[in-house]
């Protein structure tokens, strides 16, 4: 009944999102798509986060990744042969670094956009957990990476266009990247890739892979005692947020046509991580429509009121982490619980007692 | 080839760096370490110290204005301190990583709180006299090193406030119930201690700590709105290395880094240089993950 509900909803969903380009304005399209990009880097979270119980503030870094190769690519292919990019005219460059170059080609630059991030949470993931840092350090250590990543960016002004990032793009596989038809194709491009990683994510919740996950955030030196790599699993699924991630940079430096230092760093990983715990940090609808509802919130009310907004958003973290903690699709639980509750007590009472002992287990968890 | 007065005159600097990160970090490594809470806002505890310094010193005047604006902040981030404590972080312990994030929301609040008060623009305390100078070295091979008073003072204030500390967790009643909730929280509770008023005391001491360095700073650099927020990656890195709750491994690990970041910008740029600290602190931890001073127990680490 309740699987059935949230079936229902997720496909009426779906569909209302699919047909947003015939009743959306333009310019609320471009909104709507590269809020749903930033929303597949959501759903890396829930694996990672959610099920993993590994809390990153550094997804900005792995986004970043796919961002800046995807725009690598567009700034080559919008040169004509032989010229270099503007900035690096500017900073004296007088030729194309090597490890630029390479990604004049389309299908290199689309597998790195996946592979690099991914590789790179990989190395990182097993340089922690092999050692069974975990944690508050780990979120902490990432946080720090976030920070030396825009750092260097803005730093390395002749390679990466420094504090202004990388602008200015043509077209991308021969198709312009700019009119009314490329914003539309985009956005179910976007759309596509977002229900794709959905539905990877509800396939490894269900899978083996994701029962063990679970089992290793509610308790990781048992998992360990049974005879799991639980090392191995935390590596996969941060590899696995890291390529989320990285996907969702690409289609959000698309859908802006700009990728600079500022999208990367501290603030912009934390903000992520707060449209996640908005959403309900396990539940993978949620956290769409929790990454697009903090989304929007902030386009409004920064446009409004530019002051209020640290405001309001330091508000909703007190809020949501000491109020609601399963976010809001923690809210939408609350009616079908209160139906269980119901039927437990008509159940026998050593019933209630078995149910009362895990209620406080989980209250523990 | 080497000069050595400039060598010498970036390890003085390291140190100075590593005191107010020392103050900074004292605070935070004992409430992270006693009560398993990440408190992001610490940083905003620096800024406010700074912020209620300059305020002492615009409304008080005369020779007393130094040591009363040093009072203010430390008083003052106290409160503030005390404050966050009982009205948030209360709520959240045993739940590390929540505390962060609902930290991390009060440090914007008070981030704009700030910018919405004093503005954008920085501000400064203009240091008294007696502090303007420095000892200047003209003879033998440390000629034309020159160390300025302000930066001495602060390398002792951090000393002064290390050492009371030391005495205060060692020698003081409070001191002793103090340790006696880091060793064993429920059995301390059994024995009577008030563990809430200790946690308290402890979160409110930490954050007066930390609005001494914010004090610190205003004689050296403006404070702004993100003052705190520079600061605070730094300090958890030290905690990181320093391991938890030891205020020992956390001065090892503030000279390291403060040294480390000093001697890394002679060779390379500052933004390069943070890249190397945050290699070193990676490859640190492969080799001590608990940090260098580590806590012994026998129990499972699940966090």
């Amino acid at each position: 009944m309740r699987l059935r509900l949230k079936r229902i909803f997720d496909g009426l969903f779906l569909i209302a999102l699919a047909f947003a380009p015939f009743y959306l304005s333009a310019y609320h399209l471009s909104l709507l798509g590269r809020f749903l990009a930033l929303a597949i880097l959501s759903l890396g979270l829930v694996l990672v986060w959610g099920w993993g119980g590994i809390l990153s503030l550094g997804q900005g870094v792995f986004w970043g990744l796919g961002g800046y190769v995807l725009a690598m690519h567009l700034k080559l292919v919008s040169l004509s042969p032989g010229d270099l990019p503007d900035f690096m005219m500017w900073s004296g460059l007088d030729h194309l670094p090597k490890w630029w170059a390479v990604f004049n080609n389309p299908a290199l630059t689309l597998t790195c956009v996946v592979l690099l991030p991914m590789a790179a949470a990989a190395v990182l993931g097993w340089l922690m957990f092999h050692r069974r840092v975990g944690g508050v350090y780990f979120a902490l250590i990432t946080q720090a990476l976030a920070l030396a990543f825009s750092t260097l960016l803005i730093s390395q002004q002749p390679y990466t266009g420094g504090f202004n990032g990388l602008t200015d793009f043509s077209t991308i596989l021969g198709y312009s990247v700019n009119g009314p038809n490329f914003e539309r194709g985009l956005y179910w491009v976007t759309l596509a890739f977002l229900v794709a990683s959905f539905l990877l994510c509800q396939w490894l919740r269900q899978a083996n892979f994701g029962k063990v996950l679970v089992a290793i955030r509610d308790g990781e030196s048992r998992v360990r005692f049974l005879g799991y790599n639980a090392m191995a699993y935390k590596t996969v699924a941060f590899a696995v947020g890291g390529a989320l991630a990285g996907i969702s940079g690409a289609l959000y430096t698309l859908h802006v046509g700009v990728i600079s230092p500022a999208m990367v760093g501290v603030v912009p990983s934390i903000e992520m991580v707060v449209a996640v715990a908005v959403g309900g940090r396990e539940s993978l609808t949620g956290v769409i429509i929790g990454t697009l509802l903090v989304n929007w919130g902030k386009d409004w009310v920064s446009s409004a009121i530019p002051e209020l907004w640290l405001f309001v958003m330091g508000a909703l973290f007190v809020l949501v982490v000491t109020a609601m903690r399963g976010g809001l699709a923690g809210l939408v639980e609350i009616p079908f619980r209160m139906v269980d509750s119901r039927r437990h007590k008509k159940a026998t009472s050593a019933n209630s007692v078995v149910a009362a002992v895990e209620q406080t287990e989980a209250y523990k968890a | 080839m080497w000069h050595f007065p400039i060598i010498a005159g970036q390890v003085f600097n390291g140190f100075s760096v590593a005191s107010i990160l020392l103050l900074t970090t004292l605070g935070l490594a004992l409430s992270f370490g006693q009560m398993n809470v990440i408190n992001m806002a610490h940083g905003e505890m620096l800024m406010s110290g700074g912020y209620l310094a300059y305020l002492a010193c615009k409304f008080v005047h005369g020779p007393a204005a130094f040591p009363c604006a040093f009072l203010v902040a430390f008083a003052g981030a106290s409160v503030l301190g005390a404050l966050l404590e009982v009205s948030v972080i209360r709520w959240l312990y045993g739940r590390p990583l929540d505390t962060l994030l609902a930290t991390w929301g009060i440090s914007l609040i008070m981030q704009q709180g700030a910018r919405s008060l004093f503005g954008a623009i920085g501000v400064e305390v203009v240091a008294p006299h007696w502090l303007d100078n420095s000892i200047v070295i003209s003879h033998g091979w440390l000629a034309g090193l020159s160390l300025p008073y302000v930066r001495i003072f602060i390398i002792l204030l951090a000393a002064v406030v290390l050492v009371g500390l030391v005495l205060f967790i060692a020698r003081t009643r409070w001191g002793q119930w103090l340790r006696a909730v880091h060793q064993d929280r429920e059995m301390a509770g059994a024995l009577g201690i008030n563990t809430k008023r200790v946690d308290l005391i402890v979160f409110a001491l930490g954050s007066g700590v930390a609005g001494l360095a914010g004090a610190a700073l205003a004689l050296i650099s403006p404070v702004t709105p993100t003052v705190g927020q520079s600061y605070i990656v730094y300090a958890f890195l030290v905690v990181i290395v320093g391991g938890l709750g030891s205020l020992l491994g956390t001065t090892i690990a503030a000279l390291l880094v403060g040294l480390f970041s000093a001697s890394a910008q002679m060779f390379t740029s500052v933004s390069f240089s943070d890249v190397l600290l945050l290699v070193m602190v990676i490859v640190l931890i492969q080799f001590r993950p608990r940090g260098l001073v580590a806590k012994r127990s026998r129990a499972l680490q699940e966090a």
